[in-house]
């Protein structure tokens, strides 16, 4: 990048910043709203071909003989294509066997019926809640970790010991929109692909390889996507299917997954169970020792939840004796799912604490409070706690564990808490101001929904003092210059220090070329609400328009990277986050409802709050779906997935999710704690700082938590369904 | 979904004779929002499907001094809308207005809700309704059942889907059934049976007859329905009881107690009824009644939490009414 000369790109600070910090609409809204947003679903081309795949039905088989003749013979149907054929081992339900391209849909659906397939059937594993039922050769090691000495810790008269098993199961990430891909070459070698996807930039490469063209010959678009949630990084099967299939038939080829092939194949997130022992000081409250045996599963490879988020957060304390183990199920294999590891770290680790406290039979928020400083943050939990508890009326609310009143419906109190990287991945960023004064910015990025569009365009508009409908933002295509994939959060720091340097270095340009008219040196000039001003004396100005008229025939380029070691950082990482649950529980008929649910998030600083906070309603409301919905349901008789469907597969409606309170730290936040302590944390200073993930992560357990708060039970596994919910009561001794 | 044959007859009579003498050769579609899903999921696949849309004579919502009369293609929403209907039967009301989406109470019909097939996962997913593996034994006592029958009968596990049938059985209504041989009442409490074999249906209704209309006797029973599902919107409900009584003289004199999604079929909780009769509808007897209603109940490795559910449902149901 031309390095900055005169200008700063260091972010303005609160009194000087017209859009960053302010609630502006998205930019894209009325185009999704309207339906005019498209989607790769919406794309069809002329004389396009449809693919279908046949899907292995058994959780564990081996492919004995397929015979794809009817199919072929159908009119209509261009090219089956064996994926796993004769002698292979299949290891889950849904698993592709062939492919079916013909000219419709409805034909390569009929084409995929008529395959005949004869499988050997095997044994399968589909249920590891058990972990001494998990014969031994499915289990692998996934890790052993000491730290102190538990033993003494918990032995030590003064130390009360609390133990319970915990777990959340394997979830799929339902993308509203499946995966899938429009494959079309242009020539020979040259082909356009237009896929779902979270990887715009890093996307051609890996399907030029495959079909053997230079990585510059392949175009990916992806404008729009509805949802990926950290399953949509790669080409799968289907992109390099289509693109192969498509230039040998030399036609269009659309692949888009059906529902149930989406949810049995496309991602899950990996189950965590957890058998916890903690010892927790009877005086101090303080937790001494965390002693956890944890095991899942994250598909046929194993790879269940990570042993690192165990404890999650409360990583300080002192005795710590941890094992862990990856079971190899016949389930649907694992991606990045919203925060990997961290719903299951938080579901696994609040929910023991909160067992500890109530135990002690101390508050959970004074439990809490008394110990963040076992975490990496603690002031920012200090004040997070007390923000929340205020937005939460946690005082006015809160009842010792089980004293949620006498009829049928009992309320409770829940909390959890959470952390997050949300690095800024790499980026580059052309800005074009062109002589009639509009602007073009350019990157190879994409808008997951999360606004970054929207964010871009605020950024350009700070930027060059115009607003942000002046701005003509353009994502979603290779050819524009690489963006880093979306995932991990870090898209918004990524994009925002990408796009403030190339918007900088192109004002400078312009700022170059207008001085002389205006009779100053570039340096003395500044912008402001479309115009170009003095700083020295602000009745000498031009407008936007009359200053871009001087550009003469091309238009100024500027360039802008992350990350740039010539230049300050604009992006940082490193978050915390927490959430409290106030439900209501039906002891009746085991029914959770949330009445109120608060979040409180800081990420850094927030260039878009309205944005912003929809990512908490939205991190909140898919936390809301696996604390109280949504399980992988799989049928120990056949191995196979019941309920890839959004009929069994539940998620909630608005009408389930309660009262949604997003809180999010913005500035120089001072609170005073209990004990009459000042904290300040001014949460600007680290510069932007992604926001996709956090959100998602706590609900789980702070509902689990105000669940148990209001039964005096423990549900020990998520989903919190009224199954769940009666089975601990009764076994508590009936009714609450 | 298989090709099929498309056909839109305007009078019930132009119906039946395009029915055929067995169900794959013709199937009625009325709302479509069950019909639709069964054949794209090649778990029904008719030679020919014969809309009903354009048979205004079902449409209408005919009320004499004794019969209240619903035709088949009556929509849940025009159901829970009718104001003859909310005054006398409110517990219906709350069965259909319980079809927990619009659009689906827009389009489902009340014929389409008691013809149309179980959710059970193993038939959907084409191991018949009796939900047979590989080895001809049933799946669902060793599968997963949660949302299966706590009173299976026979090799019926499923549970009947239809939330209007326990209303409308504890209404004392009847379905009218038009076939070539003419018309034919059968009570809605003896519309199911319980299949032998995976090629039989779950409702007496033959392949050539047209559920043309449900008949409500206008005998003025209070009545109420009680159904618990976990979500507000786009859920089925796990347990629900439909109770009609008679009170004179502050006792009972008349009860009928029907649960809904516990059996394949309405179950009529005799046990509660017996419980209720000559006596006063105090929290006491409804306690009692509750408990009696499940009494019998024969959960499954998974759903026995479905047994609690049921009896509260019906002491709500009943509590409503007090
Ligand atoms: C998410 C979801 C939730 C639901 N929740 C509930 C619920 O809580 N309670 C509930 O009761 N239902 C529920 N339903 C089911 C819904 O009510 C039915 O799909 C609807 O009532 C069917 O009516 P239809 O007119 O669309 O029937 P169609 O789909 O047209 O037909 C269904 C079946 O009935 C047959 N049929 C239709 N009309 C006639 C007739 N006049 N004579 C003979 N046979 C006929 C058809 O041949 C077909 O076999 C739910 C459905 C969904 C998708």
């Amino acid at each position: 990048m031309l390095k900055p000369r005169f200008l700063s790109t260091a972010w303005p600070d609160r009194d000087h910043r017209v859009w960053i910090g302010h609630e502006v609409d998205r930019v894209d809204g009325v185009l999704k709203a309207t339906g005019l947003a498209k989607y790769t679903y919406d794309i069809n081309r002329p004389n396009m071909a449809w693919g279908k795949f046949l899907i292995c039905p058994h959780a564990h088989a081996r492919v004995k003989r397929i015979d794809v003749s009817r199919a072929e013979a159908i009119p209509g149907v261009r090219k089956v294509e064996i994926i796993q054929g004769e002698g292979e081992e299949i290891l889950f339900h849904g698993d592709e066997i062939a492919l079916v391209v013909a000219d419709s849909e409805e034909l390569a659906r009929d084409g995929v019926r008529s395959i005949r397939v004869e499988y050997e059937v095997l044994d399968h594993l589909v249920d590891e809640r058990n972990l001494d039922a998990i014969p031994r050769d499915r289990l692998r090691p996934g890790g052993r970790r000491r730290r102190g000495n538990v033993n003494q810790a918990f032995e030590a008269p003064t130390t009360l010991v609390v133990e319970g098993e915990y777990g959340i199961p394997m979830i799929t990430h339902c993308c509203l929109e499946a995966h899938g891909v429009v494959a079309e070459w242009e020539s020979e070698d040259r082909l356009t692909l237009w896929i779902s996807t979270q990887n715009v930039s890093g996307m051609s490469g890996q399907v030029a390889s495959a079909v053997e063209v230079p990585a510059g010959n392949v175009r990916t678009i992806c404008e729009f996507i509805g949802g990926g949630f950290g399953s949509k990084f790669g080409p799968d099967r289907w992109g390099i299917l289509a693109a192969r299939i498509a230039r040998e038939l030399r036609r269009p080829v659309k692949i888009m997954l059906d529902r149930d092939h989406e949810l049995l194949t496309a991602g899950t997130r990996p189950s965590g169970f957890a058998r916890v022992k903690v010892g927790v000081d009877r005086e101090t409250g303080k937790v001494l020792a965390w002693q956890s045996t944890l095991w899942g599963t994250g598909g046929p490879g194993g790879n269940g939840t990570s042993i690192s988020v165990t404890p999650y957060i409360f990583t300080g304390i002192p005795n710590q004796s941890r094992e862990a183990y990856n079971v190899r199920a016949n389930v649907g294999p694992r991606r990045a799912w919203r925060a990997p590891n961290h719903p299951q770290g938080a579901a696994l680790t609040m929910t023991a604490l909160a067992d500890a406290a109530a135990a002690l039979g101390i508050d959970e928020l004074e439990f809490f409070l008394k110990n963040v400083d076992l975490t990496d943050r603690p002031d920012v939990y200090t004040q997070e706690l007390l923000v929340a508890a205020d937005l939460i009326q946690w005082r006015k609310h809160w009842h010792p564990r089980g004293e949620g009143g006498r009829g049928p419906i009992r309320e409770g109190l829940g909390i959890s808490m959470h952390t997050w990287g949300g690095r800024p991945h790499n980026s580059e960023c052309h800005v074009h101001i062109h002589p009639d004064g509009s602007v073009d910015v350019q990157l190879g990025s994409q808008d997951l929904g999360t606004g970054t569009r929207t964010v871009i365009a605020m950024v350009v508009a700070e930027t060059l003092g115009l607003r942000p409908e002046q701005v003509n933002v353009q994502i979603g295509d290779s050819r524009f210059p690489p963006s880093g994939a979306s995932g991990g959060s870090t898209t918004v720091g990524g994009v925002s220090s990408s796009s403030r340097r190339a918007a900088t270095d192109a004002l400078e340009q312009l700022l170059e070329k207008v001085a002389p008219s205006i009779g100053v040196r570039p340096a003395d000039l500044k912008v402001s609400q479309g115009f170009i001003v003095d700083k020295n004396d602000p009745s000498r100005r031009i407008s936007w328009k009359q200053a871009c008229r001087q550009i003469g025939m091309n238009p100024i380029t500027g360039v802008g990277r992350q990350p740039d070691p010539e230049d300050q950082p604009l992006a940082s990482q490193g978050v915390g986050g927490v959430q409290m649950a106030h439900v209501a529980v039906d002891v009746e008929t085991g029914i959770v409802r949330i009445k109120r649910f608060v979040a409180v998030q800081d990420c850094g600083l927030i260039i878009n709050p309205k944005t912003a906070r929809s990512q908490v309603y939205g991190g909140v409301i898919m936390g809301i779906a696996y604390a109280l919905y949504e399980e992988c349901i799989h049928d120990p008789i056949t191995g196979r997935r019941l309920n890839p469907d959004m009929e069994f597969y539940k998620l909630p409606g608005v009408g389930d999710v309660g009262e949604l309170i997003a809180h999010l730290m913005m500035g120089k936040v001072t609170v005073r704690t209990p004990d009459g302590r000042e904290i300040t944390v001014d949460y600007d200073e680290p510069g932007v700082i992604g926001l996709g993930e956090p959100p998602v992560i706590s609900p789980g357990a702070a509902i689990s938590n105000a669940v148990a708060n209001a039964i005096g039970v423990r549900v020990p596994h998520l989903p919190l369904t009224p199954d769940r919910v009666l089975a601990a009561l009764a076994q508590k001794g009936g009714l609450a | 979904m298989r090709p099929f044959e498309y056909a839109s007859p305007a009078t019930v009579q132009e119906a039946i004779d395009l029915l055929g003498p067995t169900w794959n050769d013709a199937e009625l579609l009325a709302g479509g929002t069950d019909l639709l899903s069964l054949m794209k999921d090649d778990v029904v696949a008719p030679k020919r499907v014969v809309s009903l849309r354009r048979i205004t004579s079902l449409k209408r919502i005919e009320v004499t001094p004794t019969v209240v009369r619903i035709g088949a293609l009556v929509t849940m929403e025009e159901l829970t809308q009718a104001p003859e209907v909310a005054a006398k039967f409110p517990s219906l009301v709350i069965a259909a207005g319980g079809v927990t989406s619009p659009q689906i109470r827009h389009h489902g019909t009340v014929g389409g809700d008691l013809c149309q097939r179980p959710r059970c996962w193993y038939f959907r997913a084409g191991y018949g309704i009796l939900a047979t593996g590989a080895d001809g034994q049933p799946l669902v006592p060793r599968g997963d059942n949660r949302y299966h029958a706590i009173f299976p009968e026979g090799n019926a596990y499923y549970v009947c889907p239809s939330s209007l049938a326990p209303a409308l059985a504890a209404l004392e209504a009847s379905v009218v059934l038009q076939s070539p041989e003419g018309e034919r009442r059968v009570p809605v409490e003896e519309f199911y049976r319980i299949p032998r074999t995976n090629e039989e249906r779950e409702y007496v209704r033959q392949p050539r007859e047209v559920l043309v209309a449900v008949e409500i006797p206008n005998t003025g029973l209070k009545n109420a329905t009680y159904e618990i599902r976990q979500r507000q919107l786009l859920d089925w409900p796990l347990a629900t009881a439909s109770v009609a009584l008679r009170v004179d003289g502050g006792k009972v004199v008349s009860a009928r107690v029907f649960l809904g999604h516990v059996a394949p079929r309405p179950y009529r909780a005799t046990a509660a009824e017996a419980t209720l009769m000559g006596a006063p509808l105090d929290e006491e007897r409804i306690a009692a009644a509750a408990r009696a209603a499940v009494q019998g109940a024969r959960p499954l490795s998974g759903n026995q939490y479905k047994v609690q559910l049921a009896a509260t449902a019906v002491k709500r149901a009943l509590s409503s009414l007090i």
